[in-house]
C-alpha cells in the first residue's frame, strides 16, 4: 500500500493551512483516515490507548447488521415470487433481492455522505463516522418498492436535521436513522404503508395470485390477531415488512455481535423485551373475556416477533447518543419503549408502526431519565456523607 | 483484622517489559537537578546562585504562599545553573556533585517519642514535607491543617508497577520508623491499603507501626492500588473534609530522615517496559541525570522514556532528570506509523477492553503497547465505558460535562473532591472517542481551587 500512502502525503500539503484546498481538509482527513489509521501519538495523559475507535464501533455495528441486510435479499426475492405462485431456488430470491436491494442502499449512502462532507467542510469539524451505520440504517427501514428519490430526501433529512444542526455525530438527542423514516412515513404514507411491502415487478406471463394481500403483520394483528402467521413464521421472518425487519432470528445474530463486542447495550435490548412481556401479560390479564378476539388476548410473546420490533430493540434503541446515559438510567428507558410499543399497537390502530414511535419518543425523554438518575445519584452521595457525620 | 474488599470494576493492562526481580546500582551521575515543575501548584523562589556550595538536605528554594515549605537538594556539591523558561519560570537547579556526598544533619529520634510539633518541624525542617499529599486536589499538604487521616497503599497495581514488597525489602525498619511519624502526625488515623494476596507489602513489612484495624485488604484489578479508589472504600472524603496521602517509598525516606538523622533520598525505581533490553529494578538517586540511567539499555532507538507508568506517567527523555516522586521508568515504542485500514482489520495483537478486536480470544496475552491513539479524538459517543473501570460511586461522564461547564456546584455535587488524575487514567484509556480524560478533570480541579 506504499503507492497509496505515498498518494496521500503528496497530496497533504495542498490540503493544509495555506494550501489550494486548505477548505476541503476535513474531506481530505476523512478520506485519509479511512484508508490509514492515523499516525497520531498520544500527549498528554495516558500513553498507550485502547484499540478501539469510532471507526471500529461503527464497523462493528455494520457487521452486526449484516444478516438482516442478507435476509432481506433473499426476502424480498421470495416474496415477490411468492406473490406470482412461482417457486424458485434460494439463490434466485437472492439475486432478485439483491438488486433491488443494493441501489438503495447505495443512494442512501451517496446522499447522506454528501451532506456529512459538505458540512464538514462548511463547519470546519473532521467527518464523523456515524452516517456508516445510520446509511444502512434507513434502507433497512424502508419498504422495497420505496422510490429513489424518498431514500435520498430520508439520507438527506437525517443527516441535516437529525444530528448536523445540533453539531455532528454525538450531539443529537434523537436518533437520526429513525427521525429520517418518521419524517417520511409521516410526508410520504402513500409510499410508506399499505400494498407496498412486495416489490411486484411484472413477471412475463404471470399474474399475482388469488388472495394476494400486501398486508404486514402489524395489519393483519388489527383486524384480527387470531389471523397472524404462525410464530415460527414470524421468527424466522418469512413475511413482508421493511426489508431488514423481518426476521427476528437475523435481529438475534445482530444483537448477539453487539453484545458480545460490548458495542450494543444489553442492558437496553432486555429492558425493551422485558417491558413489552410485561405489559403483553397485564393486557392478557385485563382482556375483555366477552371479546376473544380483541387484540388484549394476543400472547404477549407475540410481540416480540411482530413487526419491528426485534429490529428497532436491538439497532435502534441501543443508539449510544440518543438513549439514556446512564447504566440505571437505560433500564427505565428500555422499559418504557417495551411498555409504549404494545400499548400502542394495542390501542391504537392508526400507527401500526409503534416501535419507531416509541423509540422516538423516549429519545426525547431519555435526558429526563438520566437527570432524575444523577440528581438521585447526588441525594444518596449526600445523603451518605450525612450518615458518615453523625 | 478488616474484612477484604473486592474491586470488581477495573483493568489490568497486561505489558511485555516486566521488571526481572533484582535490584542494581544505576552509576552516579555527573550532573544533577531538581525540577520544580514536578511539584504541584507551588511558586519557586530560589535559596542558592550559582556557585553556592550546598549540603545534601539543604533547602534550593521554597515556596512563594507558604515559605516553610522547602524543597531540598538530594546531593551535596555546587549550584552551577539555573534553567529557566518562558517567563522566566524556573525549570531546573542544576547541581555539580561532589564524589562523596555530604549531608546536612537533623537530629535523630525515635517518632514514637516525639510530639506532633516536632515530627511537623523536622518535617519541614529536611525539606520531606513536599513528600505528604492533600486530597482533595492531590497538592502539597498544609502544614497548618490537621487532617482527618492519612493514607498510604501499600502496592501499586498499575501496568509493569514495582512490587514494593521486593523493592523495599531492605528498608523494612526505616519504612516503620515512617509509618510511626506519620502515625503521630496524623493523631493515629493512619491507613495503609495492601493487597490480600500477591505482590506489595505485607502485614508483617508493616510490624507493629500499623495497628490491624487500620489495615485493609484489598482484592481486585488496577486501580485498586490507587490510593484514591482505597480512600473512597475505607472512610470517602466529605467536602470540607481533607486528607493526606504519601507514597510508600517516601516513607521509607521520612524513616531514614529518623534514624540516620540525614536526607538521603536514593530511590528503588522499577525499569520497565518493552524497550528495556534487561527490565530489572534499579537504586537511583533522586535528581540523577536519566542518560545514565537508560544510556546502552534500549533495544530500541524510537522509543518514549515514560518516568512513571503508560497511564499516569510524564514523557522525560535522556537530557532529562530522575524527578522527586518517580518509582518506575517504562519505555516503551513511538506508534507514529500509519497502518493500512487498520480499524477493519481482524487485530489478534489488539489491546482492547471492547471485544471489537479479536484479540479477546487470548485473554493471558501480553501486549507491546505502542503510543499510537488509535483514532482521533470525537465527541461522547460510547456510554458505560467509563463506569467499568472506576470502581467508585460516581458518575464520571457527569461529572466531565459539569468540568467543561465550569459548574462548580455540580463538580462538587458529582464527586470531583474524591478523585486525582491517577485514579480516571483508565477511563481514559478506554475511551472509544479518545477524550482527554485525566486534563479535564486537572482543569477542573485546578478552576475550583483558584475560584472555589
Amino acid at each position: 500500500m506504499k503507492f497509496l500512502e505515498d498518494f496521500f502525503n503528496k497530496t497533504r500539503p495542498h490540503f493544509q493551512k495555506g494550501g489550494k484546498f486548505e477548505r476541503w481538509y476535513p474531506a481530505f482527513e476523512a478520506l485519509e483516515t479511512f484508508a490509514f489509521t492515523p499516525p497520531l501519538t498520544t500527549r498528554d495523559g495516558v500513553h498507550v490507548r485502547d484499540a478501539v475507535d469510532l471507526k471500529r464501533t461503527m464497523f462493528t455495528v455494520i457487521i452486526a447488521m449484516i444478516p438482516t441486510l442478507l435476509f432481506g435479499m433473499w426476502n424480498v426475492g421470495y416474496q415477490h415470487y411468492k406473490a406470482y405462485g412461482m417457486e424458485m431456488s434460494h439463490w434466485d430470491y437472492f439475486v432478485f433481492g439483491f438488486w433491488k436491494v443494493i441501489p438503495i442502499v447505495a443512494v442512501s449512502y451517496a446522499a447522506g455522505l454528501a451532506v456529512e462532507f459538505l458540512f464538514s467542510v462548511l463547519r470546519g469539524h473532521s467527518v464523523s463516522e456515524g452516517y456508516l451505520v445510520s446509511g444502512l440504517l434507513i434502507p433497512l427501514t424502508m419498504p422495497v418498492t420505496v422510490p429513489l428519490w424518498m431514500v435520498a430526501l430520508g439520507a438527506v433529512f437525517c443527516t441535516l436535521i437529525g444530528k448536523e444542526i445540533f453539531g455532528g455525530t454525538g450531539m443529537n438527542f434523537m436518533n437520526p436513522a429513525l427521525l429520517a423514516r418518521a419524517f417520511l412515513f409521516f410526508a410520504f404514507p402513500a409510499y410508506m404503508s399499505g400494498e407496498i411491502w412486495t416489490d411486484l415487478s411484472p413477471e412475463a406471463g404471470r399474474t399475482l395470485v388469488d388472495g394476494y394481500s400486501g398486508a404486514t403483520n402489524l395489519v393483519t394483528f388489527d383486524e384480527n390477531f387470531r389471523n397472524l402467521p404462525s410464530p415460527a413464521d414470524m421468527f424466522w421472518g418469512f413475511e413482508q415488512g421493511s426489508i431488514g425487519e423481518t426476521s427476528v432470528a437475523a435481529c438475534l445474530i445482530g444483537a448477539l455481535i453487539l453484545v458480545g463486542t460490548g458495542v450494543g447495550s444489553w442492558r437496553i435490548m432486555l429492558s425493551c423485551v422485558l417491558g413489552a412481556l410485561f405489559t403483553g401479560y397485564l393486557f392478557n390479564l385485563l382482556a375483555p373475556a366477552d371479546m376473544p378476539n380483541h387484540a388484549m388476548h394476543t400472547p404477549a410473546y407475540y410481540h416480540l416477533l411482530m413487526g419491528s420490533f426485534a429490529f428497532g430493540t436491538v439497532y435502534m434503541a441501543t443508539d449510544p447518543v440518543s438513549a439514556a446515559h446512564t447504566e440505571k438510567g437505560k433500564w427505565f428507558y428500555g422499559f418504557f419503549i417495551g411498555v409504549l410499543t404494545v400499548t400502542l399497537r394495542v390501542f391504537n390502530p392508526a400507527y401500526p408502526e409503534a416501535v419507531m414511535l416509541s423509540i422516538l419518543l423516549m429519545n426525547v425523554f431519555a435526558p429526563v431519565i438520566d437527570h432524575l438518575v444523577v440528581e438521585q445519584h447526588i441525594k444518596s452521595r449526600l445523603k451518605k456523607s450525612k450518615l458518615s457525620r453523625a | 483484622m478488616n474484612k477484604t474488599i473486592h474491586i470488581r470494576r477495573g483493568y489490568d493492562i497486561r505489558l511485555i517489559g516486566e521488571a526481572e526481580k533484582v535490584v542494581e546500582q544505576a552509576p552516579f551521575s555527573d550532573l544533577f537537578a531538581v525540577k520544580p515543575p514536578d511539584f504541584p501548584a507551588i511558586t519557586p523562589k530560589l535559596l542558592v546562585q550559582p556557585g553556592d556550595e550546598v549540603l545534601a538536605g539543604q533547602a534550593l528554594f521554597y515556596d512563594k504562599d507558604r515559605p516553610n515549605l522547602r524543597f531540598p537538594s538530594p546531593v551535596s556539591g555546587e549550584v552551577t545553573e539555573i534553567v529557566r523558561g518562558e517567563k522566566r519560570r524556573i525549570l531546573e537547579v542544576r547541581i555539580l556533585p561532589d564524589r562523596e556526598v555530604r549531608y546536612a544533619t537533623f537530629p535523630k529520634a525515635d517518632p514514637a517519642g516525639l510530639d506532633r510539633a516536632a515530627i511537623l518541624e523536622l518535617l519541614l525542617d529536611s525539606g520531606c514535607w513536599q513528600y505528604l499529599r492533600q486530597r482533595p486536589f492531590s497538592i502539597i499538604a498544609d502544614p497548618v491543617d490537621v487532617p482527618k487521616a492519612i493514607f498510604v497503599s501499600g502496592f501499586d497495581s498499575a501496568p509493569l508497577a514495582p512490587d514494593w514488597g521486593f523493592a523495599l525489602a531492605e528498608e523494612r525498619e526505616n519504612l516503620q520508623v515512617g509509618l510511626r511519624a506519620l502515625r503521630v502526625l496524623a493523631q493515629d488515623n493512619l491507613h495503609v491499603g495492601i493487597r490480600d494476596r500477591g505482590e506489595g507489602l505485607t502485614e508483617a513489612d508493616l510490624g507493629d507501626a500499623v495497628p490491624p484495624t487500620h489495615i485493609h485488604r484489598f482484592r481486585g484489578p488496577h486501580p485498586a492500588g490507587n490510593v484514591g479508589i482505597q480512600i473512597h472504600h475505607i472512610d470517602p472524603i466529605q467536602p470540607g473534609e481533607k486528607v493526606w496521602t504519601i507514597n510508600i517509598q517516601d516513607v521509607v525516606i521520612i524513616g531514614r530522615l529518623f534514624r540516620e538523622g540525614r536526607f538521603r533520598a536514593d530511590r528503588v525505581l522499577a525499569f520497565t517496559g518493552a524497550c528495556v533490553s534487561r527490565p530489572r529494578y534499579l537504586r537511583v538517586w533522586t535528581g540523577q541525570h536519566m542518560s545514565d540511567i537508560v544510556n546502552g539499555q534500549l533495544n530500541s532507538d524510537h522509543c518514549r522514556i515514560i518516568q512513571g507508568n503508560v497511564l499516569t506517567g510524564k514523557t522525560s527523555s535522556q537530557n532529562d532528570f530522575v524527578s522527586f516522586y518517580t518509582n518506575q521508568i517504562t519505555v516503551i515504542p513511538e506508534g507514529d506509523k500509519p497502518e493500512f485500514l487498520g480499524w477493519l482489520l481482524p487485530g489478534f495483537h489488539k489491546l482492547s477492553l471492547s471485544r471489537t478486536y479479536f484479540s479477546w480470544l487470548w485473554p493471558k496475552r501480553k501486549y507491546n503497547l505502542d503510543t499510537n491513539t488509535h483514532g482521533e479524538q470525537r465527541a461522547f459517543v460510547m456510554t458505560g465505558e467509563y463506569e467499568r473501570v472506576l470502581p467508585m460511586n460516581i458518575l464520571p461522564t457527569y461529572l466531565l460535562k459539569a468540568i467543561l461547564a465550569r459548574d462548580i456546584e455540580r463538580m462538587e455535587q458529582l464527586g470531583i473532591y474524591e478523585l486525582a488524575e491517577e485514579d480516571v487514567a483508565l477511563c481514559e484509556f478506554v475511551c472509544t472517542s479518545k477524550i482527554p480524560v485525566q486534563r479535564i478533570l486537572a482543569e477542573g480541579l485546578e478552576y475550583i481551587r483558584k475560584e472555589g
